[in-house]
């Protein structure tokens, strides 16, 4: 095990690395920093003061230099539009999503199991309905309209929740309520799927001649055989949550990792979108590692 | 059980029994011709109404929907600028759909192009286009359009061509899947023992195996590019005015929630109404067209539908 997880974090090092690459590049083709920054009537004079202040005069293939002895001792650089350094900034951020993600997945994964295992176990009744209905406006309808329509509906027009940010519990139902829906959509099927299937295997019908209950069938013996396609899933949208909700972010005032990141890459701050990208795909390996402790456990074959 | 499948007879045409399929199934039906006309509207909209939708009158500033004081046009309210909504709406589903079409027309094509190659030749060919679709697809597509839209300017051309780059990997991995598969089944390999040329093998014996699948699969993509295009749009590094988007309208209006629900509304319910029906529609694709499943929709001519 330990040695699996050692080739794994090589090999996404590597790939850490390229990403690093292009994204540093790719960046300042964006655009000059400098005439974001500086007032519309800034004297070429003062433009070039701000670009040596910051290292921008540089040739490019030299600020990267830079940059790489400076991360080698795990500087991130500081942020142009905050002049702080951009690692903080960007952990701050994460103080913000990663409760907001644990939160919306433990829901999602709660829900959809149990919404999933019992539209399985009685295909087209009304769970099985309920549940293709939400899946459908998942797949159907755009995040920031379901937002939009949420605000309007409760926050302007019953008046329960805030309209937007933070600070108090109420701030957060609306966010998590609006980043559920699709998550959920997604897994729920994968659940109902997997569980069809896992119900029709003979120990099924050797547990019901026996006398066992529909509830004890369900959650116990079938669960944990339905259980290994649903964490791939699962694993694959905690990932997306991890990269933050930009829109839901956005909408909602949200300071999280999403918003953090359209913000920068919108104004240039190139030392935040670096830290931004790296610390998720950080964030989204050591997940993964969680993942493959999960199979594991799951299923004593995969072990070996 | 008397009758299993020997008894069938092989369907004379294609197109009457889809036809007729599809005219069984009510919601796959409704689909399609609310689809149809989302068409006729991107179609034709811009030449009709161009000039009523881009027609300021400040007297009609955010016009409350759902009066006919100041003719159809205005049915679903006017906008900040006194514009008609419903006149905006139709001509806007012309850059909506021209998007989303172009994105999964350019992606499928080369996806699907560069699929076929890698499932058909060797492991070497192979290895290196999945490892560029890894890239892709490792790669933050948000950062990616704010390049790519910035280096080059935002056009419709340029949407496109972001859009098309993210996407192309669902299409390539699908093909070389299946042509994976295809390529060991029988009636290949006596194509091969008969001397059929690769072009000949893969047009006419690998690729219309693959087929149903890509289109099944372009249709619930071409929901999910709307929704793209709208979500870039609504952040302002899409579509820039005076081009015009379902997506961008939504944005346009959202500073006028508390006052003038409906400047969003609209054009966020149509996104939603025609990705729900792509969504359906490419249920009932799935099974209506693979000859495994397509009995369950032939059979259900006495069944509610």
């Amino acid at each position: 095990m330990t040695k699996l997880i050692g080739q794994r974090a090589i090999a996404s090092l590597l790939s850490l690395f390229g990403l690093m690459i292009l994204v540093f590049f790719l960046s300042r083709l964006t655009g000059d920093p400098a005439v974001l920054f500086l007032p519309i009537d800034a004297t070429e004079q003062m433009k070039q003061e701000f670009r040596a202040l910051h290292g921008l005069d540089l040739p490019v293939i030299e600020q990267f230099w830079r940059y790489i002895v400076d991360l080698a001792q795990l500087d991130f650089g500081d942020s142009l539009r905050k002049a702080r350094p951009a690692l903080d900034i960007v952990l701050e951020a994460y103080a913000w999503t990663l409760p907001l993600a644990l939160i919306t997945m433990g829901l999602v994964i709660v829900a959809a199991i149990v919404l999933g295992s019992l539209a399985a176990f009685n295909v087209g009744g009304f769970f099985d309905r309920l549940v293709s209905i939400i899946s459908l406006i998942g797949a159907s309808a755009p995040d920031f309209w379901i937002a939009i329509v949420a605000i309007v509906i409760f926050s302007i027009g019953l008046g329960w929740v805030p309209t937007s940010g933070v600070g108090t519990p109420l701030h957060w139902v609306l966010p998590i309520a609006v980043l559920f829906i699709r998550p959920f959509g997604l897994v729920v099927q994968v659940v109902r799927g997997s569980m069809l299937s896992a119900l029709s295997a003979p120990y099924v019908k050797t547990a019901r001649a026996k006398g066992v209950k529909n509830l004890p069938l369900i959650f116990v013996h079938t669960l944990r055989n339905g259980m290994l396609p649903v964490v791939t899933v699962i694993g694959d949208q905690a990932a997306a949550m991890l990269n933050g909700a930009v829109i839901v972010e956005t909408i909602f005032g949200f300071p999280g990792i999403g918003k953090l990141m359209i913000d920068s890459i919108l104004q240039r701050d190139f030392n935040v979108v670096l830290a931004a990208i790296m610390i998720t795909a950080i964030a989204i390996f050591l997940m993964n590692i969680l993942i493959d402790i999960a199979y594991s456990v799951l299923d004593p074959r995969i072990r070996h | 059980m008397s009758d299993l499948s020997l008894a069938k007879t092989p369907a004379p045409r294609l197109a009457p029994p889809l036809l007729g399929m599809l005219w069984r199934d009510k919601l796959a039906f409704t689909s399609a011709l609310v689809l149809l006309l989302i068409v006729a509207a991107a179609l034709f909209g811009p030449m009709l109404l161009g000039e009523m939708a881009s027609d300021q009158n400040l007297r009609g500033r955010n016009f409350p929907p759902f009066s006919l004081d100041r003719g159809w046009a205005f049915f679903l309210g006017g906008d900040s600028l006194g514009r008609p909504m419903l006149a905006r709406l139709i001509v806007a589903a012309h850059s909506t759909m021209l998007i989303a079409a172009g994105t999964v027309a350019a992606a499928m094509l080369i996806g699907a192009t560069l699929g076929l190659v890698a499932g058909y030749l060797g492991r070497n060919v192979s290895q290196v286009i999945m490892r560029l679709a890894d890239v892709i697809m490792s790669f933050p597509s948000l950062l990616l359009a704010v390049v790519v839209l910035y280096v080059l300017g935002a056009s419709i051309p340029n949407m496109i061509l972001v859009l098309a780059l993210t996407r192309i990997p669902i299409y390539l991995r699908t093909t070389r899947a299946e042509v994976l598969e295809v390529r060991e089944r029988m009636f290949v390999q006596a194509a091969v023992v008969m001397g059929a040329s690769h072009a000949r093998i893969i047009f006419r014996h690998i690729l219309p195996v693959v087929a149903p699948t890509l289109v099944t699969i372009a249709t619930l993509d071409f929901a999910f590019v709307m929704l793209a295009e709208s979500s870039l749009s609504f952040l302002g590094i899409g579509v820039q005015p005076p081009d015009i988007t379902w997506g961008l309208m939504v944005a346009q209006g959202r500073p006028y929630l508390t006052t003038a629900w409906w400047l969003a509304f609209w054009p966020g319910l149509l996104i939603v109404i025609t990705a729900l029906s792509l969504n359906l529609l490419s249920n009932w694709m799935r099974i209506a067209l693979d000859p495994n499943l397509r009995w369950r929709l032939e059979a259900r001519s006495t069944a509610n539908g």
